[in-house]
């Protein structure tokens, strides 16, 4: 401190101007920027290249391949679309080139590397290694986009219940036992009650229930969530590998759900490609087309998601408006474990008909990856689990017709793509700012 | 204008002795209050005198242990802030309540979603105060784009979209320049001819003096008394610390000696690559003090670490005595010489759970005198912390008190017990009083000069403008990671005000060697 005479000795006569004086301050702080080129990207690109060139090129199979387009049902039939694999291979690397010289001339020239370019680079490679893998061979296309639907919908439907736990500041580490209890109590109850609607009400019933725990745990007694989650979804394991070997075994009528019907939609079930892939799915999938958007829509655009992404980000900032933090906090968790539950349902009452121990096999720590790499967004984390679900079917198609990679390659396909891409795609990536932090009020 | 007696009426707001313990502390201990409509009350008191957590039960964030809160003559009891604020208080926090990644708009709007009529009315809202005090806010800017000064007008905004009657500032200067003070004060002023009651929560005394009404101060978590806005400084001071105090640094004019850092053309980029630090250059040379003044979050954090060797993308030169420290580690630059008082001493300076003699040679742990063939000696070091618990006056229980458990004084005299400890080249301190109460910071400050004195070349960077002028020698500006103008200390504090606000001040010297500032 000083004595220096303050400036404002004679204070209300200095200070009482208009501060509309002032000059404006609507301007937003902007730092300089250092040019730095990242050169992660066309690297990448030109690795992926290389060995595109060694495997398509250099590597490359006689014959040629039968892209069938075309379904049972389709109002116009389209032609198969049969591509040689030697030349197929040559174009593809040769634009393959192309894009990364793109990509490279982009960063030397310090310009934005857009969505597009990694989205063709993928697309062409897919496409190459697809004419490769079926020389001499026929691959249904509409089949393997069937496939990838069906495959993404338990980790859409995980990664959705991730999305809301954790932008309401709770990391759901328990997606996994949530799928999974909602797949045991979604078989159980179906079977039992003959209704396969009272069995999805189970399914989301179980994984409220897996989500309350969690919720108890994290919010009222502030246990580290990470480890809550890890523990529930062992917990679930042990408990329904229990139940399931020492009931559902002994009576079997308890684990023979009614699979629930399929359902076209008339008219546009008939468009080729598409119309099969997204339109001749059970109620199940037709939920998740209406919740994802609606979550979308609900996080952005309404109070609840206004109020959900406050306690995630700054709950003290959020308690001095009057929201009760830990009572929203607390159901919003809960609400999570419902959609993640549905999801568990799809397993037994869509696709296989019957509980199997450990049937969720590690998706749900898929769904918790497609939240992070989907940036805590609905949407992009619905399109990590549609790319992870793509790369599954890709491995099963390929399977099925006898590719030339080894299998036990092939069953890490899925993870590698995920992998990949998400090292290609990955920006900014930001978690709510208080997730995983427990919010203890004085 | 004159301060007319405030219109004498029933106070909108009593507080009655008001007690809130935090375990064994005792924050505030039976304090009464009573604020009227259309004044503008000051609560002036230390670091730590429990301005903010008395202000927090009001708010209803804390329950108080005793006491009531009378609004217009009526008993209330707040189950939380949405209470209080239904009842007309509104809040301009310490520690700003906005969420970063929100827009204006979704800010004003959280909480209050219905009474404002969506993002559209909250939208409203928002332009409708701002026409009102002449503020330029943009409903769409999200709040992390937005300097701390337009920050805190969003606070305001939201305290006013609630129609509060009591509307309190929590040491809302402490983040501001000069200028941006005079502008707050100019609209706390508008608010209170309104007719609004003002709570003004400040340790600041000129600023007290400035404004209020009437003052109510509070120490160690009681009240002292009133005091008439008309009372000198010092007596505010000594009303404050308890005790007459020492409001000027003694130092005599700086002898120089050869020692010197020069750093030049000195850019550091953060994570995104944006320039935190701009192509500075500046040199200080031994038997003086070169402060670092600026709002806080102008680069002066990773000025200072990039001496330091803490931060990693540095490019130009940095050189003590002939010797460039780019590229050393922290071990080397510490070998080199430079003493450094990080910024937060919780986070960056102590070990809370360790012990003092603990804290005292954790810079020393490589070698003689403290280790010995890869073990402590234990003898040595307690010898060490007894003689430095001495010298720099730490009170404490004993040297093998967890310095967690110190005031935030004492704390920092471990740190300064320890960063002068080694013999020194360069002497680097970051926000050294921030938070300390009067008596620390006058022992904090004469170390400092001590230092200069001692013929090495001092750094203080310091948000505090009051310190600024009291230890400088020479006075370097900065602002968006340049370095807007090194000026002498007796520049006016308008100068230094707009220059704070990035303004080059004719008259402010080009800040030499040559280069280093930015457009
Ligand atoms: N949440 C808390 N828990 C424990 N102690 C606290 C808490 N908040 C404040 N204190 C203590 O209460 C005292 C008063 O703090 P505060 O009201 O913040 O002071 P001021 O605002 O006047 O600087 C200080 O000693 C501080 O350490
Ligand atoms: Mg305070």
């Amino acid at each position: 401190m000083t004595t220096q005479q303050p400036t404002a000795a004679q204070p209300h006569a200095e200070t009482t101007q208009q501060p509309t004086a002032a000059q404006p301050h609507a301007e937003t702080i902007e730092l300089e920027r250092a040019v730095v080129k990242h050169w992660k990207a066309p690297v990448s690109y030109a690795v992926l290249t290389l060995v595109a060139l060694v495997l398509f090129v250099v590597a490359s199979r006689d014959g040629s391949t039968t892209l069938r387009l075309a379904s049972v049902g389709d109002f116009v039939a389209l032609p198969d679309a049969v591509l040689p694999v030697r030349a197929t291979g040559i174009v593809v690397v040769v634009l393959l080139a192309a894009l990364t010289a793109v990509s490279t001339w982009l960063v030397a020239t310090v310009r934005k590397q857009g969505f597009w370019l990694p989205l063709a680079f993928g697309v062409l490679f897919v496409v190459a290694f697809l004419v490769w893998a079926g020389a001499d061979k026929m691959i249904p296309i509409p089949g393997l986009l069937f496939a990838t639907v069906g495959l993404s919908v338990p980790l859409i439907f995980g990664a959705m219940g991730g999305v809301i736990s954790e932008r309401a500041g709770v990391v759901n580490i328990a997606i996994e036992a949530q799928l999974l209890s909602g797949a045991f109590s979604g078989a159980v109850i179906a079977s039992s009650t003959g209704s396969a609607v009272l069995g999805i009400l189970g399914a989301m019933l179980a994984g409220v229930l897996v989500s309350m725990v969690l919720a108890v745990f994290a919010i009222r007694y502030f246990v580290e969530q990470v480890i809550v989650g890890v523990v529930l979804n062992v917990l679930v394991v042990g408990l329904t590998n229990f139940l399931y070997s020492s009931v559902l075994t002994a009576n079997p009528a308890l684990n023979s759900p009614d699979r629930l019907p399929r359902i076209p939609i008339p008219g546009i079930e008939t468009i080729p490609i598409i119309g099969p892939a997204l339109f001749e799915h059970t109620v199940i999938v037709y939920a998740m087309f209406i919740i994802v958007p609606v979550i979308a829509w609900g996080l952005f655009k309404t109070t609840w998601g206004l109020r959900l992404r406050a306690i995630g980000e700054h709950p003290l900032a959020a308690d001095t408006v009057g929201i009760k933090v830990n009572r929203l906090r607390f159901w919003n968790v809960a609400l999570a474990g419902a959609v993640a539950g549905l999801g568990g349902a799809y397993f037994t009452l869509d696709t296989t008909g019957a509980f199997n121990r450990e049937m969720t096999a590690g998706l749900g720590y898929i769904a918790l990856a497609a939240v992070i790499f989907g940036q805590w967004h609905p949407l992009k984390a619905t399109a990590a689990a549609l790319l992870f679900g793509f790369a599954s079917a890709l491995q099963q198609t390929l399977g099925a017709i006898g590719s030339p990679v080894p299998s036990e390659f092939m069953l890490m396909l899925p993870y590698v793509i995920t992998l990949l891409a998400v090292a290609g795609f990955i920006g900014q990536s930001r978690a709510p700012a208080a997730s995983g932090k427990p919010y203890i009020k004085q | 204008m004159t301060v007319e007696p405030t219109p004498l009426g029933a106070p909108t707001l009593e507080l009655r002795g008001i007690t809130k313990r935090f375990g064994a502390l005792t924050a505030n201990d039976h304090i009464d209050l009573e604020v009227r409509a259309g004044e503008i009350h000051c609560l002036l008191g230390e670091n730590g005198a429990g301005k903010s957590t008395l202000m927090n039960v009001l708010y209803g964030l804390y329950r108080a242990e005793e006491g009531e809160i009378l609004l217009d003559g009526e008993p209330q009891s707040f189950a939380g802030p949405g209470d209080a604020m239904r009842a007309g208080i509104g809040m301009v926090h310490q520690h700003f309540m906005l969420i970063p990644v929100f827009t204006v708009a979704e800010n004003v709007l959280l909480g209050h979603e219905r009474e404002l009529g969506g993002l559209s009315g909250a939208r409203q809202k928002v332009r409708e105060i701002s026409q009102r005090f002449g503020f330029h806010v943009d409903p769409d800017a999200r709040i992390e784009d937005l300097p701390v000064g337009v920050q805190q007008r969003v606070e305001i905004i939201k305290a006013l979209s609630q129609d509060a009657k009591v509307l309190v500032f929590d040491e809302p200067t402490a983040v501001l320049t000069p200028q941006e003070t005079d502008e707050l004060m100019a609209i706390m002023q508008q608010l209170r001819d309104e007719g609004t009651a003002i709570v003004f929560i400040t340790h600041k005394l000129r600023e007290v003096r400035a404004i209020a009404d009437r003052i109510t101060v509070i120490r160690l978590g009681k009240v002292v008394g009133q005091a008439s806005p008309e009372s000198s400084t010092t007596e505010l001071a000594s009303m404050m610390v308890g005790r007459a105090v020492e409001l000027t640094v003694q130092k005599n004019p700086p002898v120089l000696t050869d020692n010197a850092l020069v750093v030049s053309n000195l850019t550091v980029l953060d994570a995104l690559g944006q320039k935190v630090v701009n192509d500075v250059s500046f040199t200080v040379r031994g038997g003086e003090v070169l402060c670092i003044a600026g709002v806080q979050g102008n680069g002066q954090t990773e000025l200072t670490e990039a001496i330091l060797g803490l931060q990693h993308r540095v490019t130009g030169s940095i050189d003590l005595n002939g010797n460039e420290l780019i590229g050393d580690s922290v071990r080397e630059v510490l070998d080199a010489g430079v003493g450094f008082v990080p910024e937060d001493r919780k986070v960056d300076g102590l070990v809370g759970d360790f012990s003092i003699a603990e804290n005292l040679m954790l810079d020393r742990y490589s070698g003689a005198p403290f280790v010995r063939a890869g073990t402590v000696d234990r003898e040595e070091r307690d010898r060490f912390a007894a003689e430095k618990l001495e010298s720099f006056d730490i009170r404490a229980q004993g040297i093998e008190t967890p310095v967690g458990t110190l005031s935030g004084g004492n704390q920092q005299k471990v740190v300064l017990a320890r960063e002068l400890g080694r013999p020194l080249a360069l002497f680097v301190a970051s926000q050294p009083t921030r938070g300390l109460d009067v008596g620390s910071i006058e022992f904090v400050h004469s170390q400092i000069i001590a230092t200069r004195d001692a013929g090495i070349p001092v750094i203080v960077v310091s948000t505090e403008l009051d310190e600024v002028v009291g230890l400088a020698d020479r006075i370097a500006v900065m602002y968006r990671g340049g370095i807007v103008g090194i000026v002498p200390a007796d520049t006016s504090r308008d100068t230094l005000g707009l220059m704070m606000a990035g303004e080059r001040v004719a008259g402010a010297p080009n800040p030499e060697p040559s280069k280093g500032a930015v457009a």
